[in-house]
């Protein structure tokens, strides 16, 4: 027997878990159904060629594809010094203690500072500061461009990629490390043969996710990549990503085609995300339910 | 026996598939304390969780026969009225966090929603933790939280918590399993005292506390009750051979 | 392992412990120069008009970003307002159904969400609530900032109430306390202190996203609460002003710049203290 109340009390909690749910596959089913008439426009040539000009007709989304990667790529391997490092000074150095918790709250700071913040800050401190590279380098001095944008994202991503290397660093059974240790193992030949052989798996995942975090980035982005829709020739050209050419000209698309093939846009960027965070996730949730069992 | 107060009757309890209690046929005696010994993993938790119910609660749990409260069986009345008739408690005292000591002994009244005038309130607190030895201790801090008492005088609280709903039984799940032998002994005179009051049924795994507080003892095996009587007989001159072993030690 | 001289061994893992220790410490770099930046020029250009008139034209000495806080505050006072509900529900579900396919395409439902790139939020919501009432509106941009927020809601939530001892519950039950009761004046009043927490962490991470409002709330130069009309928030405030090209606007974004940056680390740091300070001891 039960009561009414308790009931209802379920029934309405049973909803939010649904709404959740209906709320995400919405999205997608939106995403599919508005992105269909440029598919059938233009067919497969929406992914495979590199014109995009709006005014003609004609999208071929192929140049904020290669932007999005090289930007993306680029910015991570960047930042994996980096990160990578704050992530063996926090998991491994200094677990414990002042500097541990100065590093931890200035890595944490950098991670609340939105991402408009730093697109401006790289508009008015590090494009300049690339130009007069690139005048030294003899080459078009934009200051804008894939290199600047990725700089920027590979400061964003440094604290992400290192607080989840540091907890997969974490993991590591402190026996295993002390076994080393006992035959005469020097500090860095356990990191070296012993955590990061254990941990490779869990940091590899928090790499893909810091990739799939990259390749969303919108607004630091589109304030720093330059905006042009051509195949980039350089890494110092500027370019657009597949999230900056929807921030610059989604409010501006006139017709639905056009609109279309912004959302096409916006669908390729949501599976890509999905398939490379849902992977990483994967991978992390397996590593730490070895450990809990 | 006398007039029993709680009587079951082919008492089966299930996790899933798994039979954890075998047809369980036990009389409890009113007004006595009674206490349900046997190794661990035999059913003795389960059997208690029976009693008011909580046993649906677990994962997969089914109960199947019959519990007679005096003239009815519990089974076939709302959970939440056998669970205000029978007060439980736990092995590790777990008074409410966000709640004053004032406000956990009333809890039974305040989560139900049942209007109390404050003088009521008042007396209804002074009874319970009076009755569950804790007044003297806590009169003056009434209105601190619950979690800054020791662990002796949380598990009292949760007594008094039972107390105040003025229960026909109390179910204890190995009250003491978490406390001092100190804060052990305390609850133990605790439990002799309220038998007049209210029948009591104890779980536990600790031979010496049985033979201490108990009047009756019934003695539960791989989820079949192997014996049940007066404790001084089960003691002294067990029938069955698996009760002689455990009292002497040879398993559990 | 390969063997070398014991002095040899030494020091290569000293070096590489001095390679490890420079990298840590020259990514504060940045940290440094951003907030140097943002307090230099963002001192500069805050006053009291600043904070309290509504923006003038350019040419026009003066002017603030009042628009701008109070769209902020009205936009993300709606998106809690919204998400809270919803994900407290959702989470509890989680928690309390551990099992099950409900659950377990919920969590994938909630791990996508979080995954995904926030402009992509701004598009879907453009399509379900702006095109419908041909308007950019206060409305839509709260709901998609409601998106943004609802997995952090979920996730500490769940996890929260998950760590609550399950003896808790159990005692309520005991008692004769109905289920829904029980939860709503136990379990939820347990998990309080951890619930608040990831909501603030939530409000800090939409406060200053940019994206999802840059075809849903839209801006405004106006002061308007009308929750239909397009609104101003403090991030759009600073990429609008960044990227025009106009310096007076650049000096001005600045200002917005730091008012947001104080804010959202007001509310991290809100959020940390409050971890530690309402934890409820069980």
């Amino acid at each position: 027997m039960k009561q009414l109340s308790d009931t209802l009390f379920n029934a309405v909690v049973r909803s939010c878990a649904i709404g959740t749910l209906i709320l995400v596959s919405g999205l997608c089913v939106t995403l599919v159904i508005h992105a269909m008439p440029v598919f059938r426009h233009s067919g497969l040539s929406f992914l495979f060629t590199s014109t995009w000009d709006p005014l003609r007709q004609q999208f071929g989304a192929l140049p904020f594809l290669v932007g999005t990667v090289i930007t993306a790529v680029l910015g991570v391997l960047i930042s994996l010094p980096f990160s990578l490092s704050i992530a063996f000074f926090l998991g491994e150095y200094f677990p414990s203690g002042k500097l541990s918790i100065f590093f931890q709250s200035a890595t944490d700071l950098l991670a609340g500072i939105p991402s408009v913040i730093y697109g401006f800050w790289g508009l008015f401190v590090v494009a300049p500061f690339m130009q007069k590279i690139e005048i030294r380098l003899g080459i078009m001095p934009y200051g804008v461009g894939i290199a600047t944008a990725s700089i920027i994202l590979a400061i964003m991503i440094v604290p992400y990629t290192a607080s989840i290397a540091r907890e997969i660093i974490k993991l590591v059974p402190s026996d295993l490390k002390e076994a080393a240790y006992a035959l005469g193992a020097t500090r860095w030949e356990v990191v070296r043969h012993v955590v990061i052989p254990y941990a490779h798996s869990g940091i590899l995942a928090g790499i893909l996710l810091a990739l799939g975090r990259a390749i969303g980035e919108t607004m630091a982005v589109t304030m720093v990549i330059g905006n042009r829709n051509e195949f980039p020739k350089s890494i110092f050209d500027p370019a657009n990503t597949m999230a900056s050419v929807i921030a610059n000209e989604f409010a501006e698309a006139s017709d639905d085609i056009y609109l279309s093939a912004l959302i096409a846009v916006a669908l390729l960027l949501f599976l890509f995300t999905t398939v490379m965070n849902m992977f990483g996730r994967f991978v992390i949730k397996k590593l730490t339910v070895r450990q809990e069992s | 026996m006398e007039n029993p107060i709680l009587i079951t009757e082919n008492l089966k309890a299930y996790y899933g598939n798994h039979l954890v209690l075998k047809d369980i046929n036990l009389e409890i005696p009113r007004l006595n304390i009674t206490a349900i010994m046997g190794p661990s993993g035999c059913g003795k938790t389960t059997l208690l969780r029976c009693f008011n119910r909580l046993h649906e609660l677990s994962p997969g749990g089914r109960i199947e026969g019959q519990i007679w409260l005096g003239d009815t069986d519990i089974l076939s009345l709302d959970p939440i009225m056998v669970r205000r008739r029978i007060g439980m408690v736990f092995q590790r005292p777990n008074p409410f966090p966000t709640m004053s000591i004032y406000d956990n002994v009333i809890a039974g009244y305040k989560l139900n929603g049942m209007k109390l005038s404050r003088v009521e309130a008042d007396e209804i607190v002074e009874r319970a933790l009076r009755g569950a030895a804790l007044w003297d201790e806590v009169k003056d801090i009434l209105h601190r939280r619950g979690t800054f008492l020791s662990g002796g005088q949380q598990q009292r609280l949760c007594i008094a918590r039972a107390l105040a709903m003025n229960p026909e039984v109390i179910l204890l799940d190995e009250p003491t399993s978490a406390l001092d032998p100190k804060a052990t002994a305390h609850i133990e005179e605790l439990l002799i005292s309220l038998k007049s009051r209210v029948t009591i049924i104890i779980v536990t795994h600790n031979i010496g506390q049985a033979g201490r507080i108990a009047d009756y003892t019934a003695f539960l095996y791989l989820g079949e009750l192997v014996e049940f009587g007066p404790t001084e007989r089960l003691f002294t001159a067990p029938k069955d051979r698996r009760t002689e072993e455990y009292l002497s030690g040879k398993f559990g | 392992m390969r063997t070398g001289s014991y002095s040899r061994r030494i020091v290569i893992s000293r070096i590489m412990e001095c390679v490890i220790f420079f990298f840590a410490f020259i990514s504060l770099l940045p940290l440094t120069l951003i907030l140097f930046y943002l307090a230099k020029k963002g001192m500069a250009a805050i006053d009291w008009q600043f904070l309290t008139h509504l923006p003038r034209p350019v040419g026009e000495e003066g002017g603030g970003v009042v628009n701008a806080i109070v769209g902020s505050a009205i936009l993300i006072f709606c998106a809690t307002l919204m998400a809270v509900p919803l994900g407290v529900g959702a989470g509890l579900y989680l928690s309390e159904a551990k099992e099950g396919k409900l659950s377990y395409w919920t969590r994938v439902a909630v791990d996508i969400l979080q995954g995904s790139p926030s402009i992509v939020m701004g598009v879907v919501v453009y399509l379900w609530v702006v095109k419908p009432m041909q308007s950019f509106s206060a409305l839509s941009g709260s709901i998609a900032l409601a998106i943004m927020m609802l997995p952090m809601v979920i996730y500490s939530t769940e996890e929260t109430l998950k760590a609550i001892p399950c003896t808790l519950k159990e005692a309520a039950l005991a008692l004769g306390v109905p289920y829904y009761r029980t939860i709503l004046k136990v379990v939820i009043p347990a998990g309080m202190s951890g619930i608040t927490t990831g909501v603030l962490i939530g409000v800090a991470r939409i406060a200053g996203e940019t994206a999802p409002l840059l075809f849903t709330a839209f801006g405004s130069p106006f002061l308007d609460i009308n929750p239909l009309k397009p609104v101003a928030a403090l991030p759009l405030v600073v990429f609008n002003y960044a990227t025009s090209p106009y310096p007076q606007w650049w000096e001005q974004a600045w200002g917005a710049s730091l008012v947001l940056t104080f804010l959202v680390l007001c509310l991290h740091l809100t959020a940390k203290i409050g971890t530690r300070r309402w934890k409820i001891q069980f």
